[in-house]
């Protein structure tokens, strides 16, 4: 047993905290989504020079992390200074690519660690909700090319990458397992149209439609019609990362507001000493630990096999959901109005972790896996 | 014990809900429906309308333009508004200043001032809390000195909603600061349009400016502005905020949410079929709307006894307490139904006139705006630990 971090992890994890302490501040951050940027190269471009991206992929892979663990070192860093860049792609859809490519394919995850290729992972529909294995996008067979057709919604960073990875359906009914594939498509191909918007934590999204796109087979990542698996895997991975990151937005939500409790005074004395506020405070301590101990159990059990693996993703998320909910809205009520200001940085964590809960399956979805996992 | 209406209550019921439907006009309806946000001209489309029919001042009396409905016919009113999606009616002019000018102010005042708040001539804000005073509003600091026939009035106020289209503001100030916190404050009624107001919008974390700081800079307010006595101030507010606990169950909000959760339950989808059928959402469901079918009768039991005359007391902060939780609850649960669709951003659909595309179904566009607006309801009008305090003190004896 051993809940210390190797030295090279806490090597990573102060230098990155360092780097964001310096350079990434909520003004900043305010003022680039007020003035429409998606988010800031510059910090991205520091961020892949720290070698955070690179922390994403294993040795084989070319980099020089890619476990559990060194998911969650990064991303509750990336939480906890409410980072926008886009890391979280390069775990998605640059973890596919790293996982099924082919070698020239992978040739995409020696830019992706260097910062200068983004990849989103569109495998979202209409309708589809949080079911991965919901796909309606079809790629048909037409002489040595296939044919995409379908729209992709909710593609974090489908606006500001260049290549997508798209799950479509070669055979089978809309929620069959069998029959998705998935294939690189890039975003100047003909027929690919992204529509980019913002979502409500500031993080660019984009709708993606694909409308008789022409590929070479060599365009598929992985076998025909076996998708799903490697799909599930990857967003285990970014399960990680969310929830990590999750964790760093409630830690440094709850530092806030630790702080108010001292310093606002009300009828003469610090609210923090109103024992009704303490006692809340304390239920959050205590949540936020069980939240941390989620993430460890999913960080821990990465790599294992399917079954247990999926098990750990649905209770972490489960409970991340849970705890985020109540820190985001425990936290804003003890500030009082304030909390609600966008100028205020607690307001945007909130949102983060209110948001977190749409992304890969709410609470509701994943206590209902988490049961008929256990059932199965 | 009848938990029935009366024949005149239920043809009262019938008349409202026809006015609604003969004169709510389609384009309110549906930004109401939909969640946008509301302009200006929008809510004084809205005034304008009940005003013609005489409904605009429900607890006015009759001399001066009011309906003098009892409690139990506003409740009514509120609802069958909920229901049809009408707009809500500001409260500032009309039941916050309106019953301290009718029972504080001089006749001047009322001649003055009333009025204009029905004719939309006016559009008040409030200004009570400021950086300093909030759950502890009677720790204002905001200085009126008298000099001649003038007060000069220095200070900050905040979180005053709407203010950015407010010509008129109603205030607490500290007129003797020598005195007992709340001895020394007056109530003060300020031409917003007067050299030194300045405003300053505040977004919210739904994205929009709902609230302002209001800065006073040596303005000159006039000493017939002053309603009632010089210090006695406090009395005042307190009515005020009696008046504005009203309907702060919110039951008629709550029971058009729960319809528009239920409507979007029945369409989206959730693993091959409908959301309304997932075991633990439907769960969740149920028991908000148990909660609220319990909540309305609590609501009635007060209103009733305020028909009757007696003035709500510390119930008003039960009402307050159970009903923000549920409301709240209830727009949480619409956030979760929209599922991935409650991401995105969409202030130009919100802001928008209704041809602006959305992305997503109904209501998905301010699912997540309408959640985080709503953690106000347990912050403003008195927080839900100030309401649990009274609680304590005025109903338990502890």
């Amino acid at each position: 047993m051993e809940f210390n971090l190797t030295e090279e992890r806490m090597m990573l994890r102060d230098t990155l905290q360092r780097f964001l302490a310096d350079k990434y501040s909520h003004e900043n951050r305010r003022a680039m989504i007020a003035a429409g940027e998606p988010y800031d190269a510059g910090i991205y471009a520091g961020l892949a020079e720290l070698g955070v991206l690179g922390a994403m992929f294993s040795e084989g892979q070319g980099g020089f992390g890619g476990q559990g663990f060194d998911l969650m070192v990064v991303f509750e860093e990336l939480g906890r200074a409410g980072v926008i860049e886009p890391v979280l792609p390069a775990v998605l859809a640059g973890g596919l690519i790293a996982a099924l490519g082919s070698e020239q394919q992978r040739g995409l995850v020696e830019e992706i660690i260097a910062g200068t290729h983004v990849a989103a992972l569109a495998q979202g529909e209409a309708g589809s909700r949080y079911d991965l294995n919901h796909v309606e996008t079809t790629a048909a067979a037409e002489g040595d090319a296939i044919v995409l057709n379908g729209i992709k919604t909710h593609v974090l960073y489908g606006a500001e990458a260049q290549t997508l990875v798209v799950s479509a359906r070669e055979a089978g009914a809309a929620t069959d397992a069998a029959g998705i594939s998935l294939f690189l498509v890039p975003v100047n191909a003909p027929g690919v149209t992204v529509s980019g918007h913002r979502n409500m934590d500031g993080i660019p999204s984009a709708t993606v439609a694909l409308d008789g796109v022409r590929l070479a087979a060599s365009s598929r990542l992985g076998a025909a019609g076996e998708g799903l698996e490697a799909l599930e895997a990857a967003v285990a991975r970014g399960l990680t990362a969310i929830c990590s990151e999750a964790l760093g937005a409630m830690e440094a939500a709850k530092e806030l507001t630790i702080g108010y409790l001292k310093e606002r005074k009300q009828f003469g004395v610090p609210i923090g000493k109103f024992q009704a506020l303490q006692h809340r405070m304390a239920d959050m301590l205590i949540e936020v630990e069980q939240a941390r101990s989620a993430v460890i159990n999913l960080a821990g059990n990465l790599d294992q096999p399917r079954g247990r693996r999926e098990i750990h993703a649905c209770a972490a998320k489960n409970l991340i959901g849970r705890a985020g909910a109540l820190v985001a809205e425990e936290c804003i009520q003890m500030h009082g109005g304030i909390g609600m200001t966008d100028e205020y940085a607690l307001s945007h964590f909130a949102r983060r972790l209110t948001m977190i809960d749409h992304l890969f399956g709410d609470t509701d979805y994943h206590l209902e896996r988490f049961i008929a996992l256990k059932a199965g | 014990m009848d938990l029935n209406y009366t024949k005149e209550e239920q043809a009262f019921r019938a008349e409202v809900r026809q006015w609604l439907e003969d004169t709510l006009p389609n384009e309110l309806r549906e930004k109401v429906r939909l969640g946008k946000r509301l302009a200006k001209a929008d809510i004084e489309r809205w005034h304008s309308l009940l005003h013609t029919r005489g409904w605009l001042a429900p607890n006015w009396p009759r001399a001066y333009g009011g309906c003098e409905w009892n409690a139990v016919q506003r409740h009514i009113f509120e609802e069958e508004a909920c229901l049809a999606h009408a707009p809500r009616s500001l409260p500032f002019g009309l039941s916050m200043l309106a019953p301290v000018l009718l029972a504080f102010g001089s006749e001047d005042q009322r001649q003055r001032f009333l009025p204009r708040i029905l004719n939309g001539q006016d559009w008040w804000c409030q200004g009570y809390s400021e950086p300093g005073a909030g759950s502890d509003l009677a720790a204002v600091k905001t200085r009126a000195v008298r000099d001649g026939d003038h007060y000069v009035v220095n200070g900050q106020k905040t979180w005053t909603t709407l203010g950015q289209h407010a010509n008129w503001i109603f205030c607490l100030v500290r007129t003797d600061p020598d005195a007992k916190k709340q001895e020394g404050i007056s109530f003060l009624l300020i031409d917003m349009e007067t050299p030194g107001v300045t405003v300053r919008p505040i977004v919210l974390i739904d994205g929009e400016p709902e609230v302002n700081e209001v800065f006073f800079d040596n303005v000159r307010v006039p000493a017939e502005n002053l309603v009632g006595e010089e210090n006695k101030g406090w009395t005042y507010a307190k009515y005020l905020l009696t008046h504005e606990r009203t309907n702060i169950a919110g039951v008629g909000f709550s029971n058009a949410l729960l319809t528009t959760l239920k409507h979007v339950a029945a369409r989206v989808n959730s693993g091959g079929r409908p959301l309304a059928q997932n075991p633990h959402f439907a769960a969740r469901m149920a028991q908000a709307e148990i909660d609220l079918m319990a909540m309305a009768t609590t609501n009635l039991r007060v209103v009733s006894a305020a028909a009757k005359g007696q003035a709500p007391g510390a119930e008003s902060s039960m009402l307050k307490v159970k009903g923000t939780v549920i409301r709240q609850e209830l727009t949480s649960l619409l956030r979760r139904a929209m599922g991935p669709d409650a991401l995105p951003f969409q202030p130009d659909f919100l802001d928008g006139g209704s041809n602006a595309a959305a992305l997503g179904p109904d209501h998905a566009a301010a699912a997540a705006p309408a959640y985080f607006n709503m953690r106000k309801l347990s912050i403003f009008g008195g927080s839900n630990e100030v309401q649990r305090t009274i609680i304590t003190k005025a109903i338990l004896g502890l």
